[in-house]
């Protein structure tokens, strides 16, 4: 992974003096909280419901042991004792003290992470699909590219002020899972006809109140020439992005309002100013940074599938979690093993200090000192010895940590929602729980399948209720919570928005009204149909009736 | 209805509110409730000056009812700031 020249380091260090200096200020009162509150959200501290939040930048999900350690410590003696990884791939901590901000960003420049744009009108940490540089159908390896343009957007002068935030995503696997449709810019690594690299450029994608997937306006651009287009993309926003309305201050409603071919058209017309600059990514500075990527140190080994047969035949828990939480790794005797963070009625994507520290040396035992955050709020080991997965299963088991639902039902994107956003209508936390805990116990999580279910607390999103199979979306009625359905929502490379079913359900009738959802699906599906499949075929009407009006399933519901 | 004013303290942005003594404190039980128009435009206008005196963000009113001597915000958001998420944290986790 990439670690911090001398540029990098002493730019975090300075930043981290400056920004006590800045709070020193706010808190001798000479300046006040408007002029204080830019800031502290450019230094990703938010005020929350209970406190402030601190929402650390892990760049494309790459996270080192140690690194893990540290947030450990900063849990631990800053916080009540545990983090929250968020579907941005980042971490969170509930309870900071302003007094303690600035040394916790020195604790943090000591094992080179930092917190500079994870909030803030300007571009955020981009992400990356989490199995980056071991996909076994991967094409690309997109970190390279992640790394050079998290180098070019941080505290770049032109956009540190842009209409609204920014959102970068990158995959080089045709399988998407990095959800590149739905973020400001995607970018996909692909061949051209002649074998060639290149990016496809996917623009005006987003969630949020107004959800878009993303236009395709280059097919193809050299890699080299990325960090220029994406200038280029970018100075179109910063000049004709709306600044007088916050909900229409996305790229996607400036895509919208002017067309995908015009707004093509001013970003080729500034791009061919810039093309040919020092913004073109030479053949040095790439070799620079991809030296930071190339491949760790594997054994020569061979896939052990047969002797993985014998253990999973004789353990069926081992086999069970075999199944969802293990991938393919495109180096034979190696696999790559997903650590959910989804025990049935957990709290998604939370984690104590005591479980990091045992996951950070679990990291070292394992995956060479290395692990990944992914943007459905698990952990991931990249590499580990396939001959290791069985010890390695049973110490995630000792830790709690071996569920085996990746993928599946319970494995469900949740905000924080109301228990700790100042922006949510509703909690999604407990209805998450509720969930996780209903399908564990119905023994139907195996049945079903893949399926996605994501929760959000209101209208931004930030629990991908959209692109979920199935959506649910919190809001608040007359002071009480309610729940709203869609259905059909996806996040890969066939992305799609989900369709509202209909009207709100209390929290109590959500986990009656998805099983009979699943219910509708396993009883309609063609045989390993997916729930996706299932209702592109048979129509949203069939899971309506279920849901709205199970007596009568014939009765047409409005 | 009483009222009682809330904010967030400045220095850990931890809830407080506003009691009798003039002081911030982190209990709502132990926060001044207003029964009157005029209590209540007297606890904002302290809190107003308290926000000034860079003591706290963003006071403000919120309805309570009083049931068994606890007090319990109207409004969901303000029962979570008051007394904490409403799901376990549990820290081994």
């Amino acid at each position: 992974m990439y670690r911090y020249d001398e540029f990098d380091q002493t730019l975090i260090n300075e930043r981290a003096i400056q920004f006590r200096r800045q709070i020193a200020r706010r808190l001798a009162g000479d300046i006040d909280e408007d002029q204080f509150k830019p800031l502290r959200l450019m230094n990703g501290l938010y005020l929350q419901l209970h406190a402030y939040m601190l929402r650390i930048n892990v760049p494309y999900g790459c996270l080192s042991a140690n690194q893990l350690r540290r947030l450990a410590h900063i849990a631990r003696r800053y916080d009540k004792g545990f983090g929250h990884f968020t579907t941005r791939q980042n971490i969170q901590f509930n309870w900071i003290s302003l007094t303690d901000a600035a040394d916790i960003m020195v604790e943090l420049a000591e094992v080179q992470m930092n917190t500079i744009q994870s909030s803030g009108n300007c571009v955020r940490n981009i992400t990356a699909d989490h199995y980056a540089g071991r996909a076994r159908d991967e094409i690309e390896d997109p970190r390279v590219w992640c790394e050079l343009l998290r180098q070019y957007s941080v505290l770049h002068p032109e956009f540190s002020y842009l209409p609204r935030k920014f959102k970068l995503a990158l995959t080089g696997s045709p399988h998407d899972r990095a959800a590149v449709a739905v973020h400001d810019i995607g970018l996909r690594l692909h061949h051209d006809i002649r074998g060639r690299p290149g990016f496809e450029v996917i623009v005006g994608g987003g969630q949020g109140r107004t959800p878009v997937i993303g236009n395709t306006i280059r097919q193809w651009i050299e890699p080299r020439h990325v960090i220029s287009y994406v200038e280029a993309i970018l100075r179109i926003y910063n000049l004709y992005g709306r600044r007088d309305n916050i909900f229409k201050a996305r790229i996607k409603i400036l895509v919208n309002a002017i067309g995908a071919d015009k707004f093509r058209k001013l970003v080729d017309t500034e791009w061919e100013q810039i093309r040919d600059t020092d913004l073109q990514v030479s053949t040095a500075e790439f070799e620079r940074i991809n030296a930071h990527f190339l491949p760790p140190d594997y054994e020569n080994l061979t896939d052990q599938d047969d002797e993985l047969a014998t253990i999973r035949t004789q353990e069926p828990a081992f086999d069970a979690w075999m199944c969802s939480n293990v991938a393919g790794h495109k180096v034979p005797g190696y696999a790559i093993v997903n650590i959910s963070l989804k025990a049935p009625g957990r709290i998604p994507g939370d984690i104590s200090a005591n479980k990091m520290e045992h996951v950070a040396e679990l990291a070292d035992q394992f995956s060479f000192g290395e692990l990944r955050v992914n943007h459905r709020q698990n952990l991931t080991f990249v590499d580990v010895r396939q001959v290791d997965l069985h010890c390695l299963w049973k110490q995630l088991v000792a830790l709690e940590l071996a569920t085996a639902n990746i993928g599946l039902a319970s494995d469900i994107i949740t905000c924080p929602g109301l228990d700790y956003c100042s922006l949510a209508n509703a909690r999604s936390i407990p209805i998450a729980q509720d969930l996780g805990l209903h399908f564990t116990n119905s023994g139907k999580l195996q049945q079903v399948g893949n399926l996605t279910i994501n929760i959000s607390g209101c209208v931004n999103a930030c629990g991908h209720h959209h692109v979920g199979n199935i959506g649910i979306l919190g809001v608040n009625k007359r002071g009480k919570e309610y729940f709203q359905l869609t259905l059909g929502g996806s996040a890969d490379e066939h992305a799609s928005l989900g369709i509202r079913l209909g009207r709100g359900l209390p929290r109590a009738e959500v986990p009656g009204a998805i099983e009979r959802i699943v219910d509708t699906y396993l009883a309609t599906r063609l045989d390993s149909e997916t729930f996706l499949s299932t209702y592109e075929r048979i129509g949203i009407e069939p899971f309506r009736k279920a849901v709205y009006d199970p007596v009568n399933p014939s009765r047409r519901v409005a | 209805m009483a009222k009682i004013l809330i904010a967030n303290r400045l220095s850990d942005g931890l809830v407080v509110f506003y009691a009798a003594d003039g002081s911030w404190v982190e209990s709502i039980t132990d926060g001044q409730l207003s029964y009157d128009d005029a209590t209540a435009d007297h606890l904002l206008a302290a809190g107003l000056a308290d926000e000034r005196d860079n003591q706290i963000i963003d006071p403000c009113l919120i309805e309570v009812t009083e049931n068994d001597g606890k007090l319990i915000p109207v409004d969901l958001r303000e029962v979570i700031r008051a007394h904490g998420p409403t799901i376990a944290i549990d820290r081994t986790i």
